[in-house]
């Protein structure tokens, strides 16, 4: 019974145990070995001498015994000396815990991330002398100088460096304070930016001063990459409305098709997304690339639908066609709430799309972001390509310019604008995919977009690809520099002003069409 | 007589002012002489809700002058009315006086809530019923003016023209969801006690305000006829029909358009004062773009460039929206966009369109048989 019992204690502390569970003591290293009396005194004192003999001895294996010693999971076989780590408190009679305190616990931080720095990862490595950053000693300064002489990934000698002149500021000689804060300035790194404040009220007048310069020259690199990181929030806003808007440059800017309905075949796009996602959930990372043909199908052919059941009817009565594409976009979300759900459907991002490119600590750009600004002009050149170097484009141009001359010229200009509109309407669709990794996707989703394609259409200059690119690109940032003294509500209010007394100035918007085909 | 003079040669119009007389009268004899209980009785939430049909008949009236007579479909009508709300709102909310939540006599409540300390300048004489309804008037007259100005002056024609209307009452739209506006944000101006004095929720007060929405609408109607049968109206009918042409023929197109769109925005600004009243609540939702468009709707149904078509145009449709969004309220909508769909495909004309089709087919029959 009592065997059966210390069996059942035995198997239950070798689960718990954490990294390869070395139990015996000659699995230990050396170093380790020589370090368990010392952990066996039960003081702080002692305990922080082992520390220092492991930290120096440069023993990687210890890592994970200092790391364990940090959580409070570190104990000590009180027969036999070993030291054990257990993830549980659960450990019974045999084992001792170590005790730390905050100073200790201080301490083995420190020793862990030198210990660390010896590391054959690089990723390792950087992590570490980022971590110690702040808290170089001078003693460990000539340790990290040897180092870094050895080391050879850029990343991990910058962070060694920092760490270093970061501990030069504590230095008592004048000389080395000044260098060490000169070679500091524009650094970017929080903590250089908090010692350098504290370091502006140093009693040495020059010393003060130099950490106010360097401070402020921090403060313009910050400023700097904030413009950077504002312009970037600008672009990739604008890359949304350039893709929502440019399929309505084909259908308004080139047939001269008022399509209300247009924001409604952008959230086609978006629920095709959610569908797809639906019929293939363990693929959600390439789900996207399923989607954005399946969007363009389904809302091609739905625009196809449209313009031959009811905009064929209506060429050359502009505003007839918005009132009954507008009727068509009532529907379309009606259609999506009685069918689908009235409420937001979940669409889940690939995991590629997460997670952001650091450029440094103050500028990171989101991967979703930056991947909608490539998108963007990805579509954007596809379709320019279209338009002037396929059979199509050639013939959509030139029934958009003169419809008769295409017609005597043998061009089926039915079929071309069925074909048009529904090459409008599919890039709507493939906006619809990229909205649904930003915005949440419900019935509503088109709304919001429709009023602002239309601005950026008319802004670009009607019939114009370029202008709506720069048109969107340009609004996009515009609104961004707005807000943040603005609002994000009153800076839209104002950019839908400014296209206001714009389209007053220059009705025919950025770029006008000019010549024959500007003729109305 | 002046308005014989007005309604010659304008059958329909002769026959809608005649039933709207009839209605006027009836209504209230109806409601107030016939005693609760008789089927002859009219509840009063009834009497409210022709109130609210007849406001947004003068609504459509006003829309059809620009859309029908002058050529501009604007997208943003609804926002002049939402205007005229808000001013008649903002006189409604000073009259509530202490008597609100927090019983502040100087504040209304949600500035009180907002934690304001005084009355913004743009609140300042809304206590005073003519100042309010000065500015019923004004406030839309003077967007119109400027914005049609400002657009007509460079000459924004056609659709671009009817996009920047809308874009200028989703503008506004956003602009009054804004808590620091000073419009009540989100919620609007609601919660009304009385107007000058009677109280919104009497009988007699709502048949007073049913009663003065149907001669609102009358007079509107008169008004726009007025305008299209004088030498004006002449020249508006043809700008819609040829703007060069009569640009050339030396008349200062502009300044004809300007002067039809202030007028026509100062009718759905009245429209919108006698709106709110009856209904008690004026929000930001007024300046949605689907409000304006639906306006849009009521007209072409009703027939485009006729007057009393719109009028029809208006209540019918507010009548099958009433009955259907009680009915089945997911329909609606299907129908609604439907209705756009149908009627500009099949009945450019519209109803009165329908109707004049017939006449002419009868007395092309007649004249055949003669």
């Amino acid at each position: 019974m009592l065997k059966t019992y210390d069996f059942t204690r035995l198997l239950l502390l070798s689960v718990l145990l954490w990294v390869c569970p070395p139990l015996q003591a000659e699995q230990q290293s050396a170093t380790l070995t020589q370090a368990v009396p010392l952990f066996q005194a039960a003081s702080f004192d002692k305990t922080r001498e082992a520390v220092d003999l492991l930290a120096v001895s440069g023993d990687a294996e210890a890592v994970p015994y200092l790391q364990a010693l940090l959580d409070g999971q570190l104990y000590q076989h009180k027969a036999q000396g070993t030291l054990v780590i257990a993830k549980d408190g659960n450990t019974g009679d045999e084992l001792r815990k170590i005790p730390t305190n905050n100073s200790l616990r201080k301490y083995v931080r420190a020793a862990v991330g030198q210990l660390s720095l010896s590391h054959p990862d690089a990723v390792v490595r950087l992590k570490s002398a980022n971590g110690l950053l702040e808290t170089v000693t001078p003693e460990m300064a000539a340790q990290l100088r040897g180092l870094l002489d050895k080391e050879t990934d850029s990343a991990v000698k910058e962070a060694l460096s920092l760490g270093l002149a970061m501990a030069d500021l504590n230095a008592a000689d004048k000389a080395v304070r000044l260098t060490a804060i000169e070679s500091l300035a524009g650094n970017l790194h929080p903590g250089v930016r908090n010692r350098l404040t504290t370091m502006t009220t140093d009693s040495d007048t020059e010393v003060a001063k130099a950490a106010q310069e360097a401070l402020r020259s921090i403060e313009d690199t910050a400023a700097l990459y904030g413009h950077v990181e504002t312009l970037f929030f600008g672009l990739s806003l604008g890359s949304v409305l350039v893709l929502a808007a440019i399929g309505l440059a084909i259908t308004f800017g080139v047939m001269g098709v008022i399509n209300m309905a247009h924001g409604e075949l952008i959230m086609l796009g978006a629920y095709t997304t959610y569908i797809v996602q639906q019929l293939m959930p363990h693929a959600i990372d390439y789900s996207l690339f399923v989607a954005v043909p399946a969007a363009f199908i389904v809302s091609g052919a739905m625009g196809i639908l449209i313009e031959r059941t009811v905009i064929r009817h209506l060429y050359g009565r502009p505003l007839e066609t918005l009132l009954a594409t507008f009727g068509i976009s009532l529907i379309l979300q009606q259609l999506v709430r009685t069918v689908i759900s009235p409420q937001n459907v979940p669409v889940s991002n690939p995991s590629w799309m997460s997670g952001s490119l650091e450029i440094n600590s103050v500028l990171s750009l989101t991967y979703n972001r930056l991947y909608i600004v490539l998108f963007c002009l990805l579509v954007f050149a596809l379709l320019y390509f279209v338009l002037r170097n396929t059979n199509l484009g050639l013939q959509v141009r030139a029934v958009s310019q003169n419809r008769a001359m295409a017609r005597a010229m043998g061009v089926r200009s039915a079929r071309v604008d069925a074909l048009t509109f529904g090459l409008g309407s599919g890039i709507a669709g493939v906006a619809g995919v990229a909205l649904s990794q930003l915005t949440n996707v419900g019935p509503n989703l088109g709304q919001s977009y429709i009023i602002d394609s239309f601005m950026v259409v008319v802004f670009g200059g009607v019939g114009n690809l370029w202008g709506t690119l720069v048109a969107g690109l340009s609004l996009g940032v515009v609104n961004k520099v707005l807000e943040p003294w603005a609002g994000a509500v009153l800076a839209k209010i104002l950019v839908l002003v400014f296209i206001i007394l714009f389209i007053q100035k220059r009705p025919r918007g950025l770029f006008p069409q000019k010549g024959r085909a500007a003729g109305d | 007589m002046f308005i014989t003079r007005i309604l010659q040669n304008d059958r329909g119009g002769q026959i809608m002012l005649a039933v709207l007389a009839l209605v006027l009268v009836l209504v209230p004899v109806l409601n107030l002489l016939v005693p609760e209980g008789n089927f002859l009785h009219m509840p009063t939430y009834l009497v409210t809700l022709l109130g609210k049909y007849l406001t947004y008949a003068l609504l459509a009236v006003a829309v059809d002058l620009v859309w029908g007579y002058l050529g501009i479909l604007s997208l943003g009508h609804g926002a002049f009315f939402a205007l005229g709300g808000y001013a008649m709102g903002m006189y409604l909310m000073r009259q509530i006086g202490d008597r609100g939540v927090y019983g502040n006599a100087n504040l209304p409540d949600f500035m009180v809530f907002l934690n304001w300390k005084e009355l913004p300048w743009f609140w300042q004489g809304f206590d005073m019923f003519w100042f309010a309804m000065l500015m019923v008037l004004l406030v839309p007259g003077l967007l119109a003016f400027v914005f049609g100005w400002l657009a007509f002056r460079s000459r924004v024609t056609g659709v671009y023209l009817s996009i920047i209307t809308q874009a200028l009452t989703y503008a506004l739209l956003l602009a009054f969801f804004r808590n620091e506006m000073g419009f009540g944000g989100n919620n609007g101006l609601t919660d009304f006690k009385d107007i000058l004095g009677f109280s919104l929720q009497s009988d007699n007060t709502r048949m007073t305000l049913f009663v003065l929405s149907g001669l609102a609408l009358a007079g509107g109607y008169l008004l726009c006829r007025y305008i299209i049968n004088s030498k004006l109206g002449r020249i508006v009918v043809a700008i819609r029909d040829a703007e060069s042409r009569t640009r050339f023929v030396g008349y200062r197109v502009e300044h004809y358009k300007v002067w039809v769109f202030t007028v026509s925005a100062m009718l759905a600004g009245v429209a919108g004062a006698l709106y709110v009243p009856q209904v008690g609540i004026i929000n930001p939702g007024e300046f949605s773009p689907l409000n304006s468009i639906e306006i849009v709707i009521w007209v072409a149904i009703g027939g485009r460039a006729t007057l009393y078509g719109a009028v029809l145009g208006a209540i019918l449709v507010n009548y099958a929206k009433t009955v259907f969004t009680g009915l089945m309220p997911e329909s609606w909508i299907f129908m609604l966009g439907a209705l756009f769909v149908l009627v500009t495909l099949y009945l450019p004309q519209g109803l009165a369109g329908l109707v004049q089709q017939f006449q002419a087919k009868g007395w092309l029959q007649r004249r055949a048989a003669a």
